[in-house]
């Protein structure tokens, strides 16, 4: 069997594939995932500025990259979808989106709580959490949009349109965001100037992000299984599988 | 080229000149929103004036997305929006009529409002001039934006409510710059920089969003 880009884009193939990778990126993401954590919780150093609270940025800051990456992702997904009328992209697009919803509010949300020991406020109208903020909005919108419209295809394709003008807005939304926070109130935090890092407390950060990646590959696999099944019910392969072993 | 634009903008004003009341409604909102929040957040001269130019510009927001979804709905349930996709003329210009009518229709009454709600708020005489500019250069760029938003949503049941969580995100950046030149020239400052950055916004919006907008009508209508 010749294998190309294209192999997996056939949904009967990519289902049977997905179904055999989805256990080995549970193995990854579980064994990065005890790696980082015992390392991030365990072995790095407590910062003597910030105590102990200071470990749950091993949570957040691979949760706010994700969140951005996976926004990408789904953005690039949608897109070939769109353009080469390729149905199983559409479906991985549209898989990848809760997955991402939920890394930005896991960001905010472990932002928050660190916030309240180190900051004393568990929110400020930061220009990264404002546009973190508007982030998680535009997720809402592209999964409200495809889930309001009941046709798959105008759904997968307006959703499309949707997170492009999303990806050429947010760095204007960021630009602006960060001008109007200089401008508002002189920056009582400085993220930028924080300590340089020990060097255990970033390994344990980039296991973190493996484990996410990992995660997330299986996650976005399972969901993309179950689109796969609902939109192609009606195909005789999927009928197969509905039959129980044995019979005609 | 620009007479297909003014005749679809002439054809939806007309439209819109016969329903004279559904087409102040937008207004309406945008006076009784503003005017609700002084009785909210209390009569204090001095927060008034503060929270004035975010008032004003958020409540212009919100009225622009009440209204934006009707740009294409009716002729969406006539069936004309169908024929002038048919017809031979670039669907870019029908999308550039229909939004200049939308924004002439409930964009600029809004801007006319603007001085008059900035006088209830106790906003000087140079801030409510600014604000007034501010949402004259803002407020096409929400009818643009909110044309993609109504183009995406055409013909769904939970549109117009969508319509409000697909766009205001997107409409951020004016925002910010729409107020903050308000703030600038209240502390004394130039709004030049402001008014540059909204212009900037008004020339990036004016190109994407009525192409964006044509490929949005042609995804709903396949």
């Amino acid at each position: 069997m010749t294998l190309s880009l294209t192999t997996y884009a056939a949904p009967s193939r990519f289902y049977a594939a997905a179904g055999a990778w989805v256990p080995w990126c549970w193995a990854v993401a579980a064994l990065f995932g005890a790696a980082g954590l015992y390392t991030g919780f365990a072995i790095a150093p407590t910062d003597f500025q910030q105590g102990d609270a200071y470990r749950i940025i091993f949570i957040h800051v691979p949760a706010a990259w994700m969140s951005m990456w996976l926004y990408l992702v789904m953005a690039f997904w949608a897109a070939i979808g769109w353009m080469l009328n390729a149905r199983m992209s559409a479906m991985l697009a549209r898989a990848v989106a809760p997955t991402g919803a939920m890394f930005t509010f896991i960001a905010l949300w472990t932002g928050a709580l660190w916030g309240k020991p180190t900051w004393g406020t568990w929110w400020v109208w930061d220009a990264r959490l404002t546009s973190e903020f508007i982030l998680l909005l535009l997720y809402g919108g592209y999964i409200a949009l495809t889930e309001a419209i009941d046709d798959p295809r105008r759904a997968a394709n307006a959703g499309a349109l949707l997170a492009l003008v999303g990806v050429v807005n947010v760095p204007i939304i960021y630009f602006s965001v960060r001008w109007w926070n200089t401008l508002h109130q002189g920056s009582s935090i400085n993220l930028g100037a924080a300590p340089k890092m020990a060097a255990t407390m970033l390994t344990a950060m980039l296991l973190m992000t493996v484990c996410f990646w990992a995660y997330s590959f299986a996650v976005v696999f399972t969901r993309a299984r179950a689109v796969v099944l609902e939109q192609e019910s009606d195909t005789d392969w999927v009928k197969a599988l509905a039959r129980p072993e044995g019979t005609q | 080229m620009s007479s297909m634009i003014l005749t679809v903008a002439r054809r939806d004003l007309l439209l819109a000149r016969r329903r004279r009341v559904e087409a102040l409604l937008p207004l309406g909102f945008f006076v009784v929103a503003a005017g609700l929040f002084p009785i909210g957040v209390g009569p204090e001269p001095q927060t008034l004036r503060q929270i004035a130019p975010g008032v004003v510009w958020v409540c212009a927001l919100l009225a622009a997305m009440l209204s934006v979804t009707q740009m294409f709905a009716s002729d969406h349930q006539d069936g004309s929006l169908e024929q002038m996709l048919l017809s031979p003329q670039p669907l870019l210009l029908l999308v550039l009529g229909k939004v200049l009518a939308h924004w002439l229709a409930s964009g600029l009454p809004l801007v006319l409002a603007a001085p008059l709600i900035g006088l209830l708020f106790g906003m000087h005489a140079p801030a409510i001039a600014t604000l007034t500019a501010t949402l004259l250069l803002g407020t096409p760029i929400l009818s643009l934006l909110g044309a993609v938003g109504a183009a995406l949503t055409l013909g769904l049941r939970s549109g117009a409510a969508l319509v409000f969580l697909l766009v205001l995100p997107l409409t951020v950046p004016a925002l910010i710059f729409g107020t903050g030149a308000v703030v600038a020239v209240d502390s004394g400052l130039s709004a030049q920089a402001h008014f540059s950055l909204l212009g900037a916004l008004l020339i990036l919006n004016g190109l994407g969003a009525p192409l964006a907008a044509a490929a949005a009508l042609r995804i709903s209508l396949d």
